[in-house]
């Protein structure tokens, strides 16, 4: 026979324990964010989805792209604000990697290493890329960041509160808190040309059409031909970003 | 403007290897450290207040009120860092009317108003109903004001009143243990959720945030019930600060264990980013990691309270060792969120190089700033103490209700 203060002690332990495991639950249930996974939609259709193909064979460093840019787009003029910049990648011949951008690659590059240790040597512009499953909206706490329904990522000025959450969920590097507007700034991929019909200014500017911008939806294009005449890749594609920015000869190097 | 360029230049020069150019300034500063820092404070000690009144622990009475005030007082401001930290601060409120259900963020500020207001604000009312009419009584000036407001009206100690009050404030303890882990898992999660930097990227992030919280919130009480008493010219009980000393020593081996899981974890999966985290804590973390947050606010105070397992010195011995233990713990915790939240910003997401952090005294995110938000609680605690003190609280009503 147990004694009735055992037993009125084992009902209050069991008491505490549905009472702590009912609260657990309900402690999770106000958790609304582990809903689903962020995914823009795609259009369908005639309607754009606009994507970026970059082709590392045809850039030769000249720095245009980083510098148009500044001049379209109020992006301040200090080297720690780029919109879009390139890298100098340098591989040794002893394996190890020299990567260098000074000044977002405006003015152009002159190569440090001497050329009897470089076993190869390319440029590597980069900018936002426009993902579908875009990390920075999908943590931005009050949806200032933003996709238009033709894909391009965007923020909403008027919006953002400057908490820099998307600055750190960003695995490119593409976004900066302006030194005077006090919100995020990102490319924009020149949204006030694309919609009058017009290229993005680092597209419009590049020498060599490294650049091509286009209609991901359009089977004509000419990004969705560089696609299919190339084997592109993405940058960090094991996060599954899904960027829409394509690139013809990325080696492994680049990150 | 022209100062703040200044220094990034400085930076500029400072920078190691290669970063994106974007990634010179360091956009989340020492403010956000202090921020899991305070919220990990609040939900320590309120677990911690939570032992005595749910699991019985009784021995911990003499702290359970200081706790829960403590716990107030610093979560009364841990949003201000936060705020003040945002680039556009006044649109702060837009986080509650128009949250993104998909941010991790985005539900800080229900969480937190949950715990502010369901939790603590009611539990400590509840447990100060009765004392704050009887106060009334005698009170005067300002006090009785504060009292005649806090009391909201309310003047029933009828014997049936206060086990309402004895109960409510029971069930609220317990929701507010799961809503403490919350609290504080959630901040982890914050961090954890952000698959772009590796530092910070783990499923483990949440729990060591907690553990880490209850250390630090142990530490927080036990040093502010001595510092309290040496105030009040009272001789703080030593029971009470062995079992709080026995509680830290069990949950800072936990939270050890998991800090250690983690990084083993990583350096026997070795990723891609193992490297660039390698030379970051061989280097510039190097201080702040294995001197600060390792081996003085854990080895050390670890290996003292195993000792205190099996021998105990003398009671003044002990309470000085205890005392310097919950400095050190305290100081080890802060580390540990600045090797979190600093870390994680040095190195370059293209795991090819490193910026530098180089903050100044002043300014709204400098030193000075951080040392202002992480004092004030104290002097609102200092308040909360000479408005609601425990030691003035009429004995419990377990005659009448036993």
């Amino acid at each position: 026979m147990k004694s009735s203060q055992e037993k009125s002690s084992r009902r209050s332990f069991l008491k505490k324990g549905v009472v702590l495991a009912g609260g657990a639950v309900a402690a999770t249930l106000i958790k609304p964010f582990n809903g689903v996974v962020l995914a823009t939609e795609r259009p369908e259709g005639d309607h754009p989805w606009y994507g970026i193909g970059i082709d590392i064979e045809k850039c030769i460093g000249c720095g245009n792209c980083a510098s148009s840019c500044k001049l379209e787009n109020p992006v301040p003029p200090q080297p720690f604000y780029f919109r879009n910049w390139v890298e100098q990648y340098t591989v040794m011949n002893d394996g190890s990697v020299k990567v260098e951008s000074p000044n977002g690659g405006i003015g152009g590059f002159t190569q440090t290493v001497p050329e009897e240790d470089i076993f190869k040597s390319f440029f590597v512009p980069k900018m936002c890329n426009h993902c579908v499953k875009s990390p920075c909206t999908q943590v931005c706490p009050v949806g200032a960041t933003f996709e238009t329904p033709d894909g391009i990522n965007l923020v909403d000025k008027s919006y953002c509160i400057g908490c820099g959450y998307c600055i750190q969920a960003c695995p490119y590097g593409c976004r900066y808190m302006h030194p005077t507007e006090h919100v995020v700034d990102k490319c924009t991929l020149c949204y006030h040309r694309i919609k009058m019909g017009l290229l993005p200014a680092c597209f419009e500017v590049c020498p060599t059409k490294a650049r091509i911008f286009g209609n991901l939806n359009d089977p004509n294009s000419d990004l969705v031909r560089f696609i299919r005449d190339h084997s592109c890749r993405f940058l960090k594609p094991h996060l599954n970003t899904v960027p829409k920015l394509y690139y013809n000869a990325l080696e492994e190097e680049v990150r | 403007m022209e100062h703040h360029f200044q220094r990034l230049y400085e930076v500029l020069t400072q920078v190691q290897g290669f970063i994106y150019p974007n990634e010179v300034e360091l956009y989340w500063s020492v403010l956000i450290v202090l921020y899991p820092y305070i919220t990990g404070l609040v939900a320590g000690a309120f677990i911690l207040a939570s032992l005595e009144r749910v699991f019985n622990v009784k021995v911990l009475k003499p702290t359970y009120h200081l706790a829960l005030l403590t716990a107030l007082a610093f979560l009364l401001i841990a949003v201000m860092p936060l705020v003040s930290h945002l680039g556009q601060p006044l649109r702060a409120y837009e986080i509650m009317m128009t949250p993104n259900p998909q941010s991790a963020m985005a539900i800080f500020g229900f969480v937190y108003l949950w715990y502010l207001m369901v939790v603590l604000l009611l539990e400590i009312w509840f447990d100060y109903r009765r004392d704050m009419i009887l106060w009334l009584q005698t009170a005067k000036g300002f006090k009785r004001l504060m009292y005649q407001v806090l009391t909201l009206g309310s003047r029933d100690i009828s014997p049936k009143a206060l086990r309402f009050d004895d109960k409510a404030g029971y069930i609220i303890t317990i929701i507010g243990i799961p809503s403490a882990f919350l609290l504080h898992g959630y901040v982890g999660f914050i961090f954890g959720s952000i698959k772009a930097n590796p530092w910070w990227s783990s499923v483990l992030m949440p729990v060591i945030f907690l553990f880490s919280a209850m250390v630090s919130g142990i530490a927080l009480v036990m040093m502010i019930y001595m510092v309290v008493s040496r105030f009040r010219k009272v001789v703080s009980d030593i029971n009470a600060l062995d079992t709080i000393a026995k509680f830290l020593f069990y949950i800072l081996i936990m939270d050890f264990a998991l800090e250690a899981l983690d990084q083993v974890h990583r350096i026997y999966e070795a990723e891609e980013s193992f490297d660039i985290l390698h030379l970051l804590v061989n280097g510039k973390l190097f201080t702040s990691m294995f001197i600060f947050q390792i081996f003085l606010g854990t080895l050390v105070p670890l290996a003292t309270l195993a000792v205190f397992q099996f021998y105990k010195p003398a009671v003044k011995i002990r309470r000085a060792i205890y005392f310097t233990i919950s400095i050190l713990v305290l100081f080890g915790i802060f580390f540990m969120r600045w090797n979190v939240v600093i870390g994680g910003q040095l190195f370059s997401k293209s795991f090819y190089g490193f910026t530098a952090y180089k903050n100044q005294f002043i300014g709204a995110e400098g030193y000075l700033m951080a040392w202002f938000w992480f004092l004030i609680p104290f002097a609102i605690l200092a308040f909360l103490l000479w408005l609601l003190p425990p030691w003035k609280k009429v004995e419990e009503l377990e005659e009448d209700t036993a």
